[in-house]
């Protein structure tokens, strides 16, 4: 069987990253294993722009992102990559057995193995809408895929049930396709997209968003022919006599995204019930020793240039570990979020005497304006930032000073602080 | 006349029970048609049920119920050596949570042994808790180990594949709108593509049937449809809710919501059961889920909602009078053949009705068995189930057993193709995942729904936007602006 120092599941901007950054650590040998026909992941569908402001300084798409990562390891004869290629099974030992159609089944070997699978999207059976099962129920990124990459509409008069980034995009994208978007629907009081989609992708088409409001039932038998909307309470129960009905052919649901991790549930990789990705350190590995998850996978992010920055840390130390050169922890702090702050990764420190500079990743309850992240440990506050806006759809990122490391017990709380 | 064709005996709806009682008719020297309204097989009543094969405690002492229902159980063992069925045995519990439920567990034990169940005994609530750790309310439990859980799909067209190897025809999308008549007796039906000339005609028209029995001049009886509604979980959700069957207390109109595992592991719970005019209606709504949801609460309190990955309804077809199947010639139309009324447990029953119905148009034809009829159907391969050695192989002969499209279910190119191109092979999207699970599962095919849509387009040599979902009408793409036609 063939042994790799890092083998990495997935071959999206995640898995890409985190194979140069692998490599560039000492890795002698990579395997990225990706499902798809090409390398890149969703990003390939993505054909808008917005991609790599942070990470490259430029305005790319989806794919000009894509081929970013994809250059960055096209001429290193160390990372093979294999497209084409399905990942049924992975061992506690690192063994991992794969099919594709020119290879067949194959079983491969990592020193470690790092976890980039992405996620999927909620579907309309997740959040139990009522009514008929016609054709013309679509989730944003199926429909996006057959429009941007097969170049067929999933419908012409469309109702987009969700907030989420990839459906506002898609009400864009619908629209310059001459498809009549009817309206967003978003059960929340607020949105759950990017600002900057929801001025772009809906104020700019004329396109009304309904806050609290969802879908009570599908109609239609064959194929759509519209929705019951109600108004929802702030418990987001539909409010009794506030129903309309929309007419439509098509419902494109935008309703939050999974991290993948059926093949992290087959490692017993512990999982945290509000990401719903592994727990990981702050160098990505997970609570079974030598596999490392970046990306989607651990958390939803919302720009992939912090995918890529997660990527890259899980890359390095994956290295480290193949290469026996990751020291072992003297001490364990536990990240708490508290206060306003829903998820925050990694969830785990495992530090040693010399420190390292943490960077941690958060999401916060609800939106709030003009307010403070405070990071307090043993009673002491040891970092802190102002935050002028902080909403759920939008990662907040903080950095903490190696310097800081010692003055941390045994939890590191993370909350916001006044605001309104 | 002109007659399209001319046939012995027409069996009128592609359900389990058309289909069985099809590879019955097969097993004789008869000439025999099936025809189905809707573009495929099991459609109805068989698309969305429980997937039980009950042990046969419930129906009344002496009822075609309770025959056609222990004797079916019997002959699915056969069945699923001979055509390769998916089934579990995996027993069923009636779960009693208060001393009068308890009372009726004794009736039911009593019933089951007067209808000749094999192997009921009451469990204590240790013995239950050993099986189902999440029944925490049970008191003492029903333990009936005969009973199992099957693919209904693959059953109702394993029936029918086998029937059609055996010289039986299957015709999709062709409704019967008429009967041809002399003297009291059924000549032909009428169809959309034309009349077909016939001596017998069997109705297995499932909500339907009352409809069918009137075109042809007899109106004994009708058929009320009755809702019930399900939400189905992942696989994952299995250690939180049951491994088996799990049923509650029966009440007058249905066995209960149940929680309940399918041979594939998920786990689903259900049905409620509300009467309706509708034929057609099977939408789910959010009162029948609180209801289910809240019933279901009672067998297991800490349901992982959050888990569910689907939600639909089917009709069971309950007719007027005692409840009790219809089953056998009409007193009023010479040549016509009711398997009518086939509620739950139809599905069970269905090897049974069909043996019964078979034997009396064999009779009353003179019809004598066949010498060379084959039993067995080739079953394709199902690439998930396989060792490692046997999938590397398959890939070796064919590498799309290599390409995996479904992801949640592992089902590969291999095998949509196979589906496409067997006998009876799927022309729609939900035709492909009936056959190969490909859109069963988690994503409930948010990956794979495009793709099978393309591989439909390719193998069946159509557009992408003449692909179906399902019926007549329920198209999935359309073309873009100066794209493709």
């Amino acid at each position: 069987m063939k042994t790799y120092d890092v083998i990495i599941i997935g071959g999206g901007p995640g898995g890409l990253t985190a194979a140069y950054s692998a490599r560039e650590n000492g890795a002698e040998s990579v395997l990225v294993l990706e499902r798809d026909r090409e390398l890149g992941g969703i990003l390939q569908q993505c054909i808008h722009n917005g991609f790599g402001l942070h990470r490259f300084k430029e305005e790319l798409t989806g794919p000009g992102y894509a081929q970013k990562c994809i250059d960055l390891i096209k001429d290193e004869p160390e990372i093979e990559c294999r497209t084409d290629s399905m990942v049924l099974n992975i061992e506690a030992d690192k063994t991992v057995t794969a099919v594709s159609p020119d290879l067949g089944l194959f079983k491969v070997q990592g020193r470690t193995v790092i976890l980039t699978m992405g996620c999927r999207e909620r579907t309309r059976g997740a959040i139990r809408i009522p009514g008929t099962r016609p054709a013309g129920v679509f989730t944003a990124g199926a429909a996006q895929r057959m429009v941007n990459m097969e170049g067929y509409l999933p419908g012409k008069k469309i109702v987009i049930l969700g907030s989420g980034d990839i459906g506002l995009i898609m009400a864009r994208r619908l629209s310059l396709e001459g498809c009549q978007v009817v309206a967003c629907l978003e059960i929340c009081p607020f949105s759950n997209g990017l600002t900057r989609n929801i001025v772009q992708c809906l104020n700019d088409f004329d396109i009304p968003l309904y806050l609290s409001h969802t879908i009570v039932k599908i109609n239609g038998d064959a194929r759509v022919t519209g929705v019951t909307v109600a108004k929802v309470d702030e418990k987001m129960r539909p409010i009794p006599g506030t129903e309309f009905e929309l007419d439509c052919d098509t419902v494109m649901l935008s309703v939050g995204l999974i991290p993948e991790n059926e093949l992290s549930k087959g490692l017993n990789i512990r999982l945290h019930p509000l990401t719903a990705g592994p727990v990981v350190d702050q160098h990505r590995e997970t609570s079974q020793k030598g596999f490392f998850a970046a990306g989607n996978v651990v958390h939803v992010h919302d720009l992939v240039d912090f995918v890529s920055d997660e990527a890259e840390i899980a890359g390095k130390f994956a290295a480290l570990a193949a290469r026996g050169l990751l020291s072992e922890p003297t001490k364990t702090v536990t990240v708490q979020p508290t206060a306003g702050v829903r998820t925050c990764v990694p969830q785990i420190l495992h530090l040693n005497e010399e420190g390292e500079t943490l960077q941690l990743f958060l999401r916060v309850a609800a939106p709030r304006r003009k307010c403070k992240l405070v990071l307090k440990s043993g009673g002491k506050v040891v970092g802190s930032k102002f935050l002028p806006v902080a909403k759920p759809s939008e990662m907040i990122t903080v950095t903490l000073p190696a310097a800081k490391c010692a003055d941390l017990q045994e939890v590191l709380e993370v909350g916001l602080e006044g605001g309104l | 006349m002109n007659y399209l064709k001319k046939t012995d005996v027409v069996v009128i709806g592609g359900g389990i029970v058309g289909s069985a009682v099809l590879r019955e008719l097969s097993k004789y020297k008869l000439d025999c048609l099936l025809l189905e309204k809707e573009p495929d097989l099991c459609l109805g009543t068989t698309k969305a049920n429980s997937a039980i094969l009950h042990a046969g405690f419930d129906a009344p002492v002496g009822s075609l119920k309770a025959y056609t229902n222990v004797e079916g159980n019997k002959l699915y063992h056969q069945l699923e050596r001979e055509l390769g069925l998916d089934i579990k045995w995996t027993g069923s519990l009636v779960v009693a949570t208060t001393e009068e439920e308890e009372l009726t567990l004794k009736e039911l034990l009593a019933r089951g042994r007067a209808n000749k169940v094999e192997g009921l005994q009451i469990l204590s609530r240790e013995e239950v808790l050993e099986q189902e750790p999440n029944l925490t309310s049970a008191r003492s439990a029903l333990w009936a180990p005969s009973a199992g859980v099957i693919w209904p799909f693959g059953a109702c067209l394993a029936f029918a594949q086998c029937a059609v190897q055996n010289g039986a025809e299957v015709w999709r999308n062709c409704p019967v709108t008429g009967f041809i008549k002399e003297d009291g007796a059924i000549k032909g039906v009428v169809t959309p593509k034309g009349v077909i000339a016939c001596r017998y005609a069997v109705n297995a028209a499932g909500v339907y049937a009352d409809r069918i029995a009137r075109l042809a001049g007899d109106d004994s009886f009708t058929i009320t449809p009755r809702k019930g509604e399900y939400i189905l979980f992942d696989k994952t959700a299995c250690s939180s809710l049951v491994y088996g069957v799990v049923f509650p207390c029966p009440n007058k109109k249905s066995k209960g919501i149940l929680v309940c595992t399918t041979c594939h592991g998920n786990t689903f719970i259900g049905p409620n059961a509300n009467e309706q005019t509708d034929k057609e209606d099977t939408s789910v709504s959010a009162q029948g889920m609180d209801e289910i949801i809240a019933a279901a609460k009672k067998l297991v309190p800490d349901l992982p909602l959050g888990q569910a990955i689907t939600q639909f309804a089917g009709l069971r077809a309950a007719a007027s009078g005692s409840g009790d199947f219809i089953i056998g010639n009409s007193d009023k139309v010479v040549g016509l053949y009711h398997a009518a009324g086939i509620q739950s447990p139809g599905l069970t029953a269905a090897p049974s009705i069909a043996q019964l119905l078979a034997r009396t148009i064999a009779t009353e034809s003179g019809a004598e068995e066949k010498p060379d009829f084959k039993a067995e159907v080739a079953v394709q391969p199902c690439f998930n189930r396989l060792s490692d050695k046997a999938k590397a192989e398959l890939i070796a002969k064919d590498s799309r057993y290599g390409r995996v499209i479904c992801r949640c279910e592992t089902v590969t190119e291999g095998e949509i193709a196979a589906a496409i191109h067997a006998p009876i092979g799927a022309l729609t999207v939900d035709g492909v995942k009936r056959r190969t699970r490909a859109g069963m599962g988690r994503c409930q095919g948010g990956f794979c729904g495009p793709r099978v849509t393309q591989l439909l387009a390719k193998e069946l040599g159509i557009t992408v936007p003449e692909v179906l979902k399902e019926k007549n009408g329920s198209y999935l793409y359309i073309p873009k602006k100066g794209g493709e036609a």
